[in-house]
């Protein structure tokens, strides 16, 4: 050695610490006991596999791997004997149906690849838009459940449907007492003279509608009013100026799908759009989405709804709210008038009088948002029934309880109640899709089919109805509901002929074979709904909230909602728009009152986030050892909690996820005073976003105020960065500064998607659609932990630690030294109490100087001409030197072969769940990169057509699952070469920009800036 | 199933060449008697057959049966064979069942013998299920009689087959034995010509000793291996050589895995292309179907195939060949009744249906993806351009490699078809600017990026 010079690894090693020494010498700090091991002969003796046992398997398996490389496999083809029809072998088939499963209820477009649905998409003929959400993509995964119910059962014993009518039929006509069907909402007028007929036959038959989670006081309040046991329609479309209260009419409010209207309004036209003020509790979407958001817990709410609704009737009512809400209250009230018929105020509290007073409002200022005469038919639960019924069935009044698309023993708040009930019940009964905790207790179970197996009908509200089709024959032995019950009222027809004999003449002007073809029609139903009688109990909050403790708001996750897919791992893996975290639910909380009890919320080493437990008790019930999640935003002095999580039968156990928050649901009311107590231990997140907030970096979000939009010139809200050249300051965009060899891209296709910020109100439903149609593993939460989530297409979320990202953006321009940098950097780190959120989807920026394709070794990542960035993955050798020179990061790496793979013991591990695939993408192995690749698959099936068709393509035929899922129009999809395009539009925008356009990478996706709305009266 | 030949092998390749080059010497002198004495037996058998046949026509009537052939093919057919039941009765000794009047009568208008309350008529209305027969009314009796004497001649025992297999069997057996005895005397002539080299040597040697002459004995030289290994120059390039050579031969074998052209596995029923596509001229997109639309080209399912063999039960005794005999096809056709759960004798579906389980022969790999309509449809290449000369395949074999290197090719090569179709009109103007020319080839238009295929 020529150099003296030392090297060291530590500090003390420099200073000859002995403890450094001895690790020096020592490769592993702990002895590896090979000693211990070979030298005990005993262990070795008594071991089975010996020195040349384990020869013979390494040359038998050397043998057999080799020859297996030498010889491929036989491959069986197998065809029809007799061929459908219209299944042409690798050619999709489109089916319109209805999902109305009693919490999600939209018109879908079921994709058919070889009699197999494997993806649901929307129907764009429908004309009540009930959202095509993240549940209702996933819900196609849901039909290739393991844990369905496969065959009729008596006491766990599998029977065939002869013996099982046969004895139920018999338990029917000698029940004690009353019959009882206890039902989920299913909104069809076929089942409901159904249920009639069934009641009339039986005599003593008493039908109860249940939500498990319930809409009771906005449909009390409704009937009060309007003498109707429906919900009010909103179009939001129309609205200039909407007020919410507590109402997450983004999220599943009064059965949700109002997104897509409002969205439509978010888009600035002519300088306008509308405003939107939002006071609530939970960080919702709502609040996520809207122009000025006021955290207020639900007491608050109460008064702020009593405070406009005073004001806005004129009178000058004088609050008890504190000045800075009341000044608030009062420029809503104003902006509300002004806007007269296009404004609406919408409210969720869980309170009759509450959501009459919004009534009354938006009936005062002669609201055209909302609709009274066009009902919503899809929410009908009666909670104070329910609750009488459990009481009757202890009193032991109740002969027979059916139970149909309900899982009352997880969902009734008093769950035990309810199950001492039913052993009191002579015969129960229960229609179940799948295994859970009611089905587990009932000694009849008839096996019920998936929505995708069943016909039905199904009214959305009052002149709009949609046709539920079957689109694969029934996986296993099942029957609907509707089938059982004319088969148990000895109606000989099928529930298919009974359906069309209910409609008689004609579906709205439609026959039936085109009401089937379009899925949905408009009309009048053919029978009457027998009006359940609001059996009284006026649902009050006010006296609940009194009282020390916190205030808790329930609410349905945008993955999970009410619960009942809790099995599906696409939707366990959804990460939550607002929080990032999938795989759980946990108790949202502000850092105030965090601080106050003392729990805390830790990024740890290996990029995971940790969390507190907390109890919850609410009177007598209590709920342990919940998570807490520190949610900027989250009202002082409320706390949050999602439904739907902690389900245990039926369900995988890497699925069994979360507590189960139905316990605190107490009187079916959504809003409750609950303690909060510290408990012992650490909870592991599995969140996927740690960057807070934004930290001004101003080239991942613009955003503008719709003031600076319309006034200011647009190199001040959407600059293009500058670089120096020659000591000149030049766009970055400018070819001078180009040191690429540019591709033509002149010729062919063009793919460019645009993203609109304003019109995102981050649903998730395009999360789902990109994961079923490019076959994206589940990784399961311990690899979503380690950074390790596969998802093609995420939706960032990004705080501002000021009121807007605006100052935020200041904020950091005005850093200068070290000092400042130091201490402003750390504030701009923390999400502030009231945040500004914006949601940002992102997913491969198909850069046409991408800087992924250059350090590729082996060039499996290249440029088509196409504008899609093309990964090859028979190519890659997983070097992932991509993944690091991504600026986006976008690319995901299997770690794992993560089909049949004991370890990722999800749907791609079961031939059931394996039916799903989309048999045009590959589906990806170990060691391999992967990413968008802008669904190049349907984007050639639209070329390829045209080309067989002999056609030039038109606009709008192009489209990616994202696009195609994005009911709100947030997402435009096109070719720019095309003459007249919608995607040129987008693309000469002034609102148009790149994701970190100072890169100079080009990219083919672009974004339109966020513009909000802070005009005040 | 059959194994895969290898592209490398050449100690097979020569070997077999060798054995090639013998067999056809041997078969030149082979040629000789015995398999044209069997074909003129089977001429004569023929002739003999076709002098009964006209014996018999002259028994029936003044028919002629040549004539009576041509109209029974166009006309009856469809429903009629002359010996077995199809949709309607065989008609062979129907002149036994019916005579001839009311033959004629049937055959003019069925519907109207059957209206008048013709007992005879009614029965084999009802017997036959109800089915009309339709009206022939342009047939003259003359025709008709025609038709009966082709009917009505006896069903000649399959001569042609016994015939064929005959002489299949006589010339391989003849080919055997000459070459076995030209063989053994080849061996007896070396072995004797060993024997008196041997013997010669020893006399000599015997003169030698005799007459006092030693034999100078050969200096020792060094072996030759070793004067190799002591040549370290010799030993450095023959090892170099050796390596290379190794290293090409493991190239190539490495090259080989995973293609599998010439793949010509047993299928579960022998069907044949060449009878279907070859000898019928059947276009391959009647049963391919979805190969014009589809990117899969379909194995047909089995309701296509009923389409003709509910009418088809057995194949014409001219297809048999020397390797396949009559009943060896009407063997393979009774798979398919088996596996349709068709009963030919009641011409009804029993409903137990037992799917056919093909083996695959073009395997491409998942991450591959082709579409047969693109090719098909838009680009209008035969099918045999890539699946080879599928009309003369009797079991169907991998034609083409289905490497990458392959499909790269045909699609440098090849131009697109762009008359008529109005998707290539603003591209094909771009793009002939650019490249500066007036017919594009695939790849010009972008069929070579790895996307388009790799999804």
């Amino acid at each position: 050695m020529s150099s003296n010079k030392k090297y060291w690894k530590s500090v003390e090693e420099l200073n000859d610490s002995s403890v450094v020494e001895t690790l020096q010498q020592k490769e592993f700090a702990e002895e590896i006991p090979v000693e211990d091991f070979l030298g005990d002969k005993a262990s070795l003796e008594s071991s089975s596999t010996s020195r040349r046992d384990f020869l013979k398997y390494v040359g038998f398996s050397t043998a057999a791997a080799t020859l297996a490389a030498c010889e491929g496999p036989v491959v069986k083809s197998i065809p029809y004997v007799v061929q459908p029809e219209r299944i042409v072998p690798g050619i999709a088939n489109y089916y319109a149906s209805t999902i109305a499963d009693g919490f999600d209820f939209a018109s879908v477009l079921v994709k058919t690849r070889e009699g197999r649905p494997i993806k649901i998409e929307n129907n764009d003929m429908s004309t009540f838009k009930g959202g095509v959400n993240a549940r209702v993509h996933a819900s196609v995964l849901s039909l290739y459940d393991t844990k369905r119910v496969k065959r009729p059962m008596i006491e766990g014993r599998n029977v065939s449907w002869e013996e099982f009518d046969r004895e139920v039929a018999g338990k029917l006509d000698s029940a004690e007492g009353e019959i009882v069907l206890l039902t989920q909402t299913f909104a069809s007028p076929s089942t409901t003279k159904l249920i009639q007929e069934f009641s009339s036959k039986y005599g003593n038959a008493r039908h109860i509608v249940y939500d498990s989670i319930s809409e009771d006081a906005a449909l009390n309040a409704f009937q009060s009013k309007y003498g109707r046991r429906a919900l009010p329609n909103y179009d939001f479309s129309k609205a200039e100026m909407i007020v919410g209260v507590g109402a997450d009419f983004l999220g599943d409010w009064q059965g949700g799908g109002f997104d897509a209207g409002y969205a439509k309004t978010r888009i600035p036209k002519n300088g306008k759009m509308s405003r939107h003020i939002q006071f609530e509790a939970n960080m919702t979407l709502s609040g996520a989405n809207a122009d000025k958001r006021f955290p207020a817990t639900p007491s608050q709410q109460l008064a702020i709804l009593k405070a406009l609704a005073g004001y806005s009737s004129g009178g000058s009512s004088t609050s008890e709210l504190d000045s800075k809400i009341d000044d608030a209250v009062v420029k809503a009230a104003r902006q509300l008038r002004q806007a007269g018929s296009k404004g609406v105020l919408v409210c969720g509290l869980p309170d009759e009088e509450a959501q009459k007073m919004a009534l009354e409002v938006n009936e005062r200022i002669g609201s055209q948002v909302i609709d009274t005469t066009n009902a919503r038919m899809i929410r009908q639960g009666d909670s104070s029934a329910v609750a009488q019924l459990i009481e009757d069935m202890n009193n032991g009044s109740v002969g027979a309880l059916l139970i149909a698309g309900l899982n009352p023993v997880h969902t009734v708040p008093n769950s035990k109640e309810f199950v001492e009930g039913m052993r009191k019940v002579g015969t129960v009964i229960d229609f179940a899709v799948r295994t859970d905790e009611t089905s587990k207790l009932c000694k009849y179970v008839a096996a019920a089919p998936h929505f995708l197996e069943s016909w039905g009908d199904v009214q959305f509200s009052e002149n709009t109805f949609s046709i539920m089709q079957p689109t694969i024959k029934p996986l296993f032995d099942t029957r609907q509901i509707q089938d059982s019950l004319l088969k148990w009222a000895d109606n000989n027809t099928s529930y298919y002929e009974y359906i069309k004999e209910t409609w008689g003449a004609g579906f709205g002007g439609k026959d039936w074979n085109h009401a089937v073809q379009d899925g949905v029609f408009e009309g009048t139903s053919p029978v009457s709904a027998t009006s359940a009688s609001n059996s009284g109990s006026s649902s009050k909050i006010a006296m609940e909230l009194e009282g020390e403790g916190y205030e808790l708001t329930l609410y349905s996750s945008t993955a999970i909602g009410d619960g009942q897919q809790a099995n599906n791992p696409w939707l366990q893996e959804m990460p939550d728009p607002i929080t990032r975290a999938s795989w759980d639910n946990y108790i949202m909380m502000s850092k105030a009152d965090a601080e106050d009890l003392d729990v805390m919320n830790e990024n740890v080493a290996n990029g995971g986030l940790n969390g507190s437990h907390v109890d919850v008790k609410v009177g007598d019930h209590i709920v342990k050892n919940i998570p807490v999640i520190i949610q900027p935003g989250q009202a002082k002095g409320s706390v949050g909690l999602a439904l739907g999580y902690g389900r245990k039968a039926g369900v995988q156990a890497e699925m069994q996820t979360g507590v189960n928050a139905y316990p605190l649901y107490q009187d079916f009311k959504s809003v409750q005073k609950v303690k909060i107590e510290k408990a012992a231990g650490v909870h592991e997140f599995a969140c996927v976003q740690l960057h807070n907030t934004l930290m001004g970096r101003g080239d991942i979000i613009k955003e503008t105020s719709l003031e600076v939009f319309n006034t200011k010139d647009v190199h001040i809200w959407n600059k293009v960065p500058e670089v120096s050249m020659d000591h000149q300051e030049i766009a970055v965009t400018s070819p001078e500064v180009d040191i690429w060899e540019s591709f033509d891209r002149t010729t062919g296709p063009h793919f460019n998607l645009s993203i609109d910020l304003n019109a995102c109100t981050g649903c998730g439903a395009c999360v789902i659609a990109c994961h079923a149609e490019n076959n994206v593993p589940v990784v399961g939460k311990t690899e979503v932990r380690r950074s390790r989530d596969m998802h093609w297409l995420r939706i960032d979320r990004y705080y501002s630690s000021e009121e807007s990202f605006t100052e935020d953006r200041e904020k950091k321009e005005d850093i200068s030294g070290l000092g400042s940098s130091l201490s402003e950097f750390g504030e701009l780190e923390e999400a502030a109490d009231n945040p500004q959120v914006i949601f940002q989807p992102v997913m491969c920026q198909h850069c046409n100087h991408a800087p992924c394709e250059t350090v590729c070794p082996v060039a499996a990542t290249s440029h088509g001409r196409q504008g899609q960035n093309q990964m090859i993955y028979n190519r890659c050798v997983g070097t992932r030197y991509c993944a690091n020179n991504c600026p986006y990061k976008v690319r995901r790496f299997n770690w794992f072969s993560y089909v049949q793979n004991e370890e990722f013991d999800y749907h791609m591990n079961n031939d059931l769940g394996r039916m799903v695939l989309n048999p045009d993408v590959t589906v990806r192995s170990r060691g391999v990169m992967e990413k968008c690749s802008m669904c190049i698959q349907i984007t050639q099936k639209t070329i390829l057509d045209a080309k067989r068709e002999g056609r030039a393509i038109k606009d709008g035929e192009f489209h990616t699952a994202c696009s195609a899922a994005c009911d709100k129009g947030a997402m435009v999809f096109g070719d720019v070469n095309l003459e007249g395009a919608k995607i040129i539009e987008k693309k000469n925008d002034d609102r148009m920009y790149h994701l970190l356009e100072s890169v100079g990478t080009k990219p083919n996706v672009m974004y339109q800036t966020k513009v909000r709305n802070t005009t005040e009266a | 199933m059959k194994k895969v030949i290898l592209r490398q092998s050449t100690s097979r390749q020569q070997l077999l060449s060798v054995a090639f080059l013998f067999s056809f010497t041997f078969l030149c002198f082979s040629q000789d008697t015995p398999q044209q004495d069997s074909t003129s037996q089977a001429m004569e058998n023929q002739a003999a057959a076709a002098d009964a046949s006209t014996a018999s026509t002259a028994q029936v009537g003044a028919g002629d049966a040549t004539a009576g052939k041509e109209l029974f093919n166009t006309l009856c057919a469809s429903c009629h064979k002359p010996y077995s039941n199809s949709v309607g009765p065989a008609l062979n000794g129907i002149t036994e069942r019916h005579d001839n009047d009311w033959i004629y009568k049937w055959i003019h208008n069925s519907a109207e013998l059957i209206a008048s309350g013709d007992a005879e008529a009614k029965a084999v209305y009802a017997e036959w299920n109800q089915t009309a027969m339709p009206a022939f009314p342009q047939l003259s009796e003359s025709d008709i009689d025609n038709i009966l004497a082709y009917v009505e001649q006896p069903k000649p025992q399959a001569p042609t087959a016994v015939a064929g297999s005959g002489i299949g069997e006589g010339s391989g057996a003849g080919g055997g034995v000459s070459m076995n005895i030209i063989l053994g005397i080849l061996i007896f002539v070396l072995v004797l010509l060993l024997l008196v080299l041997f013997l010669v040597n020893k006399t000599l040697r015997n003169f030698a000793s005799a007459s006092g002459i030693v034999i100078p004995e050969k200096p020792k030289r060094k072996p030759l291996y070793k004067s190799f290994v002591e040549n370290q120059f010799l030993v450095l390039t023959s090892s170099i050589f050796v390596l290379l050579a190794v290293g090409y031969f493991a190239y190539g074998w490495t090259m080989q895995v995973g293609v599998d052209k010439g793949y010509q596995p047993i299928q579960p029923i022998h069907y044949s292309h060449r009878i279907h596509a070859g000898d019928n001229e059947i276009e391959c997109k009647y049963c391919h179907s979805s190969a014009r639309t589809s990117k899969t080209s379909g194995i047909p399912s089995l309701n296509v195939c009923m389409n003709c063999h509910k009418a088809i039960a057995e194949v014409a005794p001219e297809t048999a060949t020397e390797d396949y005999s009559k009943e060896f096809y009407d063997k393979e056709i009774a798979k398919l009744y088996n596996a349709t759960g068709w009963d030919p004798a009641s011409r009804t579906y029993s409903g137990e249906e037992k799917p056919v389980k093909w083996v695959r022969i073009h395997n491409l790999p998942d991450f591959a993806y082709f579409n047969h309509s693109q090719h098909v449809s838009v680009a209008g290449i035969q099918c045999q351009e890539c699946h080879g000369p599928i009309e003369e395949m009797e079991v169907v074999y991998q034609n083409a490699p289905l490497t990458m290197g392959w499909c790269i090719n045909c699609h440098r090569e090849t131009n697109i078809r762009i008359e008529g179709n109005e998707y290539y009109e603003k591209i094909h103007e771009e793009l002939s600017k650019k490249y500066g020319v007036e017919e594009l080839t695939a790849a010009q238009m972008g069929g070579l990026e790895c996307g388009k295929c790799h999804y």
